[in-house]
């Protein structure tokens, strides 16, 4: 078994050096992507790795203090982004998107996180509340139950073609220098908001009482009641937190693609729930690292491995890319590359 | 301040407590003794609501407390360690006090997020408070103590920790499951003395689980025998040792002569 496993291992690691020697072989041979493109790719990766890394944050907390994986997450994501395009279109009818845009993309922002905030409570109190005594898979199919009706609710309510948001004005569709980089600006806003998202976050669950209260649920339910922390109050809180980083989330994903679905909830939450196992499921930097990691994996990675294997159209692989990685990442390290966090009960 | 009458609670037909009936004063510290598997720690985890009894009543300072939330007995004053400790590991000294005192502290979410001069001075409070109250045990858990995980105290000062975490939900009834098993003799002799001051000088009613029985005499001003749920002997530490029933329950019966 154990020899298997080693066997896997330094097989993985051949095929990756493999990949990677191609590649630098063709870019010797000047038959690569020249560096503006490999900068490009680098950073579209780590913007929309930084956007993986705010979902991921949901699952992460939901895990940390209920030791389910909520796999409506997704949609809680997605719902933000709709409602925020109904309230992009309406700004654009009325001229305020391209008169004001930092007010209207500030607007729709709002009403992102006030929507996948309100969505996420409400599915913690009506479909996993009632099940908090039965055994943890009851919950998690109830999750992928929840995931489906969500979703279908959407496309009943809004139909199932996909919804482009307005464009965004010139400026963040040019290019900005930034340390001598050339970054796209829409790129450029969508890290600064995820990161500055992430630091807010951080701050809350480490620094204020509330976050205290988190973390203590988190540990031991029993022993947090018994201190007297409203347990329940405390589960609501850790829901509302995760869909609103969600809620922004929703917003920084029209900045990036423009058109949403009733559907795009879907891969962007399996691929969130991937950087939460990354990063090590329940602990929260690790979320937000495992997001841009993938990310990055997946903007970089087709180009970098792939292409040395002279496979064509490797930018259409980047899923495999991405959960490839995930594999690599169990197989060299079981509990993720930043280590799990554990409640008392899952250590015994 | 803490009146039961005919407690029982039994698990799948072991009854853990027979009908238990005890009373416990304002100021007073009591001990309850008994051999393993007597009921002690049923009997806390019923008064804690960790359990629901099956029958009978807990009646403290005059109102019953039997299917409130743990939270809500907390709030009501009655807090309790554990005799295999059970702390926030992951969480520094100085949280897992703060975050005992969030039940006697108004400020929510809200505020929380907000973070108004009313809620900045609140923390400030409870951190002043937490510390204050791990000044308690010396310089043990003070100074650089503050900002290590849990996870890294030596078993003794895990036991001080979870009492001071008890002592921050601000209780009037402090309920110790065996505080000073696994201390050595001068810990445990300094702990009785804390056990003392709690009383004298915080003003806290005590009932403490134990089986060392120097700390029972030195701590106790009554004393409650427990075996297989029942209570079976009750008084000073003198009255109860050299009660007959007592002595039959921890060393048996004894042979007949012949």
């Amino acid at each position: 078994m154990d020899t298997f496993l080693w066997i896997v291992r330094v097989g993985a690691i051949i095929l990756l050096i493999w990949g990677v020697a191609g590649t630098v072989v063709q870019g010797l041979s000047g038959r690569g992507p020249t560096g503006e493109a490999w900068r490009d790719l680098v950073v579209a990766g780590i913007a929309q790795g930084a956007m993986y890394g705010l979902i991921a944050l949901g699952y992460s907390m939901v895990y940390g203090v209920l030791g389910f994986i909520n796999f409506a997450h997704g949609e809680v994501f997605m719902s933000g982004g709709m409602v925020g395009f109904f309230v992009a279109n309406y700004l654009w009818e009325v001229g305020l998107w391209e008169t004001n845009f930092v007010l209207a993309i500030l607007l729709v922002l709002l009403s992102s996180i006030l929507t996948s905030t309100l969505v996420a409570v409400i599915v913690e109190r009506i479909a996993y509340r009632p099940l908090r005594a039965s055994p943890r898979l009851i919950p998690l199919i109830t999750s992928i139950g929840i995931s489906f009706f969500l979703q279908y609710t959407f496309a009943g309510l809004f139909g199932v073609a996909v919804k482009n948001y307005p464009p965004p004005p010139d400026s963040l569709r040019s290019r900005i220098s930034l340390l001598g980089l050339e970054i796209e600006g829409s790129k450029l806003l969508v890290i600064v908001v995820a990161v500055a998202t992430m630091v807010g976050l951080y701050l809350f669950v480490e620094k204020t009482r509330t976050g205290r209260s988190i973390r203590a649920v988190a540990e031991d339910k029993e022993i947090a009641a018994l201190m007297g922390i409203d347990v329940n109050r405390t589960i609501v809180a850790t829901f509302a937190v995760g869909g609103a980083m969600a809620g922004v989330a929703g917003t920084l994903w029209a900045l990036l693609f423009r058109g949403v679905s009733f559907i795009t909830g879907f891969l962007p939450g399996i691929k969130a729930f991937t950087a939460a196992v990354l990063g090590g499921i329940g602990n929260l930097p690790g979320a937000m690292a495992g997001g841009v990691l993938l990310g990055l994996f997946e903007g970089v990675g087709p180009q970098l491995v792939l292409a040395g294997f002279g496979i064509p159209g490797v930018s259409q692989l980047k899923d495999v890319v991405a959960f490839t990685a995930l594999v690599l990442v169990l197989i060299f390290k079981p509990t993720g590359l930043f280590g799990e966090r554990l409640s008392a009960e899952d250590r015994a | 301040m803490l009146e039961i009458g005919g407690l029982h609670k039994s698990f799948g037909g072991v009854h853990a407590l027979a009908g238990v009936d005890l009373r416990v004063d304002e100021g007073e510290v009591v001990s309850v003794i008994g051999p393993n598997g007597a009921g002690k720690t049923s009997f806390f985890n019923v008064v804690t609501g960790l359990y629901p009894p099956d029958g009978g009543d807990i009646m403290f300072e005059g109102r019953s407390i039997v299917g409130l939330e743990s939270s809500e007995i907390t709030e009501a004053g009655i807090a309790r360690t554990f005799q295999n400790v059970r702390l926030f590991l992951n969480m520094t000294v100085l949280e897992n006090v703060m975050v005992a005192q969030h039940c006697r502290t108004r400020a929510g979410a809200f505020r929380a997020v907000l973070r108004t001069p009313f809620l900045r001075r609140e923390e400030a409070e409870i951190e002043a408070r937490a510390k204050e109250i791990l000044a308690f045990f010396g310089t043990r858990l003070v100074g650089y103590r503050f900002d290590q995980p849990a996870l890294s105290l030596s078993y003794a000062n895990r036991r001080r920790l979870e009492i001071a975490r008890a002592m921050a939900t601000r209780p009037k009834l402090l309920l110790l499951d065996e505080p000073v098993a696994g201390m050595n003799p001068r810990e445990t002799a300094e702990l009785t003395g804390l056990i003392r001051k709690l009383r004298d000088e915080r003003g806290l009613t005590v009932v403490v689980i134990e089986h060392d029985m120097r700390v029972v005499r030195d701590v106790s001003d009554r004393v409650i025998v427990l075996d297989h749920g029942t209570k079976i002997a009750e008084g000073s530490y003198d009255e109860v040792s050299s009660d007959e029933a007592v002595i039959e329950a921890y060393l048996g019966r004894p042979a007949e002569v012949g």
